[in-house]
């Protein structure tokens, strides 16, 4: 089988992004969930606490790296690989990228160096303080790269310059304050807190299962549950926000989500199972829930939610809009200042569509001289894949339930069971620690791929975006990233596991004796039989 | 009345050509000597103490360091999108290998430490090599081929073609005045390593880093004079040729480009700039006496001046070009016509006004937590060095 240039460069770059995020969402999670240990370290003064924040600190710590070190190829991908995209909207794309590197990594990468080589050198305020700048630059790193991501998704607050041929930032307020970023802001992020809290649940219910560090282990899964659980619900929330802003930002998505084929009458039912098949544009053995979807996607009973026939349908306007700006473009171009104003004015009303016509070239060399059958090509490639995106959807919500479930049970277990917990859950928690990545990279998922056949919705096919490399320059980096990668991730996790068995290994005399007279003090003051020590 | 018509775009673009150049020259100032360091690793530090006392004394900083690199393509990437767009693509392979390097480099850091196996930590005592030293070569190699311009043009509807096959293009950069600015950039960042350890290691290590340091000075300064002579005499200049309105739209195809002269011209033009290879000389001069004298913080700041006049003498020959292309010289890429909007330059520059003074505030702090030299006793006693 052969592939083409654009379908290489796709590939590489959902490789390498997909990669990237096995990393960033335990960097994000993980960083919180260290600082908040160190927190209670500083006002409680217990030792355990210390040994906690540095035990978890190591692990964050061999994560980190590779999530700093995968991001470098991310920011450099888009020059090397999407060269025309980089043109075409680096005037609004690069700014969040430089914004993040200004405001959030410096600050997150300075301070990190100092969290694991401070502890020494600093009092403990200080530290606890370079602790959060860690979590807080970490954190604001994510909002501006989904800032950049969400603009690609929903792109306001620019305009096509036809004397630079590219897209041009109108409004720098309308890029940061987008519904969409905002949205895929928090629901990324604690999508990351909830990957770091059932990692510290995991291990921590390993141990426990173990029946090793059981005072490291209890106190992390309190603090994992709990912080668990409101991250999870927040999941959801924002999710569904995002499902309500898609309603009218990215309808095509949302109908591709639902594989709703034709508009139905409002409110629409949602289908919760079934078999999407493009080829006959129909979704067979449905299982739908009446009215849900009309809820989620408008918020109402009464408004309606366009399906892909109606949209495709809308989509060819678009492309004969589109194509009136493209044929005005070329004019201004060959005569510049002597443009006529008649030329001008055409291309204002139909410059929002310039990358309708766009998608032709996959067909024709000058989209005006498309035919009809091109045209209506055309609007069909702006359905995406709906197999694809309906499953990707559904297990994603799944396991965004699942993780509810867990976390709220370890949060009632652990705040009203005495940190009892059954080894039937132990087990379920530590073979639940890969969910997350799974959910969060689908979710990737439905987002990036469901927007195809775009880079920016509406504005620049993808099939054009590319760099006019050579297949054989794509060849060489996929192979060598895929060896490279596949190399560092067998180190990563072998390094993981070492660690996590061997344990918590620094302060261990000290917390020791600390821990001894805790338990003499329990067992002392109220009378009541405290919880069991490791020692008996 | 509208914000960011406050500063003319023309202003806007000198001073993000400013920025560019700041930038470009943090990461020589900062990550330099971290790459110093990596590529010396294997010739100053022999026994395990010993390369864990040089990889300790950028242990705790080389990843902020790293972030001027970031900054610096999200930077070009913002402020100047079609030479993101083209030098990326057109380098292809050779940014492959920086990538590759760069990754390498901070794995290797923290890894080495977490297991005891002698091979291990070998393996990755060669990681931090390439780490160091590969970039270090082909960030020389891509400026020496900008200054003779690089084979590209812009179609109409301004997308880059970059001219030759995929291993055409690597090898094609490696031409010998490339490799030449290769050496230069490779033996500057030496030097600085060396003066880095000469300030924060002790012992054998700082003895040898000064030896190395002191060749590696005569080098750079044999270098820089070699291809200061080839460009008088071997390298065609680029100039405009047709008016280029300093307040124009950025396209590069508005304007036409000629090859001839000498990029050499510039000193007659502008004097003052004469200042920068000036500075380039007596750096590395006092630096070398300061590395064989044993002196510490003032070898470290003459090694400073060196880089920093060493990478703003490349600018300043070459402005207003950022880059030239040798097969189609109309697509060459200049100050006034290959930025950003006025907008987007404009709230970069006010991001920038905010950040960058606490950036460089937070990161003085960072450094005087850790002042004071690495010891042997440091990285065999504390469980948190690498």
């Amino acid at each position: 089988m052969e592939f083409d240039l654009v379908e290489l460069s796709r590939f590489q770059f959902a490789m390498t992004a997909m990669y990237h995020f096995l990393f960033v969402p335990l960097t994000l999670g993980l960083s919180i969930l260290v600082a908040i240990m160190e927190t209670v370290y500083v006002m409680t003064n217990r030792p355990i606490w210390r040994q906690m924040t540095k035990f978890w600190g190591t692990l964050f710590g061999i994560n980190f790296v590779l999530g700093v070190a995968t991001g470098i190829t991310m920011e450099f991908q888009f020059g090397m690989n999407w060269a025309y995209y980089s043109h075409y909207v680096g005037d609004v794309f690069g700014a969040p990228l430089a914004i993040e590197g200004l405001m959030a990594f410096f600050m997150e990468a300075t301070f990190v160096g100092l969290f694991f080589f401070g502890w020494d050198k600093l009092s403990k305020v200080a530290h606890l303080i370079v602790a959060w700048l860690v979590a807080i630059g970490s954190n604001f790193s994510a909002l501006w790269i989904l800032i950049a991501s969400g603009w690609m998704v929903h792109p306001v607050g620019a305009a096509f310059n036809p004397d630079t041929m590219r897209m041009e930032m109108t409004s720098f307020m309308e890029v940061v304050f987008n519904e969409v970023a905002q949205a895929k802001f928090v629901h990324t992020v604690s999508a990351g807190y909830v990957t770091a809290s059932l990692f510290v649940l995991g291990v921590s219910a390993w141990y426990l299962l173990k029946g090793r560090h059981i005072d490291l282990a209890r106190r992390s899964v309190a603090v994992a549950s709990a912080f668990g659980l409101a991250s999870a619900l927040s999941v959801v929330v924002l999710g569904d926000e995002s499902g309500y802003s898609a309603g009218h930002t990215q309808k095509m998505k949302l109908a591709a989500i639902e594989a709703m084929w034709e508009t139905h009458e409002a409110p629409a039912s949602f289908t919760l199972l079934g078999l999407p098949n493009q080829a006959e544009r129909t979704t067979e053995y449905a299982i739908e829930i009446p009215w849900v979807m009309g809820i989620i996607g408008t918020r109402s009973l009464t408004q309606e939610i366009p399906g892909i026939a109606e949209l495709v349908e809308e989509a060819e306007v678009m492309v004969r809009s589109g194509i009136l700006a493209y044929d005005a473009l070329q004019t201004m171009q060959e005569m510049r200042d002597e443009t006529p104003e008649a030329v001008r004015l055409s291309f204002d009303q139909h410059s929002e569509d310039l990358g309708y016509a766009l998608l032709l070239l996959s067909y024709v060399d000058d989209p005006r001289e498309a035919t009809d059958e091109q045209i209506q090509a055309a609007a069909w490639d702006t359905v995406p894949n709906v197999w694809v995106i309906f499953w990707a959807f559904r297990i994603m919500v799944g396991l965004g339930f699942a993780f509810i479930g867990l976390t709220a049970y370890f949060f009632w277990r652990a705040s009203f069971r005495q940190m009892q917990f059954p080894r039937w859950a132990l087990r379920l928690a530590v073979v639940m620690i890969p969910a997350p990545w799974i959910a969060a990279e689908l979710g990737w998922i439905v987002a990036e791929y469901g927007r195809q056949p775009w880079t920016v919705d509406g504005v620049l096919p993808t099939a054009l975006s590319v760099s006019q490399l050579t297949v054989t320059d794509v060849w060489i980096t996929i192979i060598g990233f895929v060896l490279f990668y596949t190399v560092l991730f067998v180190i990563e996790v072998a390094l993981m596991l070492k660690y996590i068995k061997k344990g918590p290994h620094e302060d261990v005399e000290e917390t020791e004796r600390w821990m001894q007279r805790h338990y003499h003090r329990l067992r002392t003051t109220d009378g009541k039989t405290p919880l069991a020590s490791p020692a008996e | 009345m509208i914000l960011h018509e406050l500063i003319s775009l023309d202003l806007l673009r000198l001073v993000w050509w400013l920025l560019l150049g700041v930038l470009l020259t943090g990461f020589a100032l900062t990550d330099g000597f971290d790459m110093g360091v990596g590529a010396l690793l294997p010739f100053v530090a022999r026994t395990d103490t010993e390369r864990r006392i040089a990889i300790n004394t950028i242990g705790p900083v080389w990843e902020g360091n790293q972030v001027w690199f970031i900054l610096g393509g999200g930077a070009i990437f913002a402020a100047w999108p079609p030479l993101y767009a083209v030098s990326f693509s057109g380098f292809y392979l050779a940014m492959f290998l920086v990538l590759a390097a760069l990754i390498l480099r901070p794995v290797g850091f923290k890894y080495r430490s977490k297991r005891e196996s002698a091979a291990w930590r070998s393996g990755w005592d060669w990681a931090l090599f390439v780490g160091g030293a590969v970039p270090a070569l082909l960030f020389g190699v891509a400026v020496g081929n900008v200054l003779q311009g690089v084979p590209f043009h812009l179609t109409n509807a301004l997308m880059p073609i970059y001219e030759g096959g995929a291993l055409g293009k690597l090898f094609g950069l490696l031409n010998p005045f490339g490799l030449l600015a290769g050496v230069v950039s490779l033996s500057m960042l030496l030097m600085h390593g060396a003066a880095w350890l000469g300030l924060k290691a002790e012992g054998p290590v700082a003895a040898r880093a000064r030896r190395f340091g002191t060749v590696a000075g005569i080098v750079a300064a044999a270098g820089y004079a070699l291809a200061g002579l080839w460009l008088a005499f071997g390298i065609e200049g680029y100039r405009i040729t047709s008016d280029v309105p300093a307040n124009g739209p950025s396209n590069p195809l508005y304007s036409t480009v000629e090859r001839g002269g000498s990029w050499l011209m510039a000193y007659a033009d502008r004097p003052w700039i004469a200042l920068a290879p000036l500075c380039a000389f007596l750096g590395i001069a006092m630096a070398v006496r300061g590395l064989r004298a044993g002196r510490e913080v003032t070898t470290f700041l003459w090694s400073k001046l060196a880089i920093v006049g060493i990478v703003s003498s490349v600018g300043l020959t070459m402005f207003p070009f950022i880059l030239p292309s040798s097969s189609a010289p109309d697509s060459s890429l200049t100050v006034w016509d290959a930025s950003s909007s006025q907008t987007t330059l404009f709230v970069m520059l006010v991001a920038t006004a905010i950040f960058m003074p606490l950036i460089l505030a937070y990161t003085a702090w960072v450094y005087k937590v850790l002042w004071g030299k690495v010891t042997e006793e440091d990285v065999t006693g504390s469980g948190h060095s690498y």
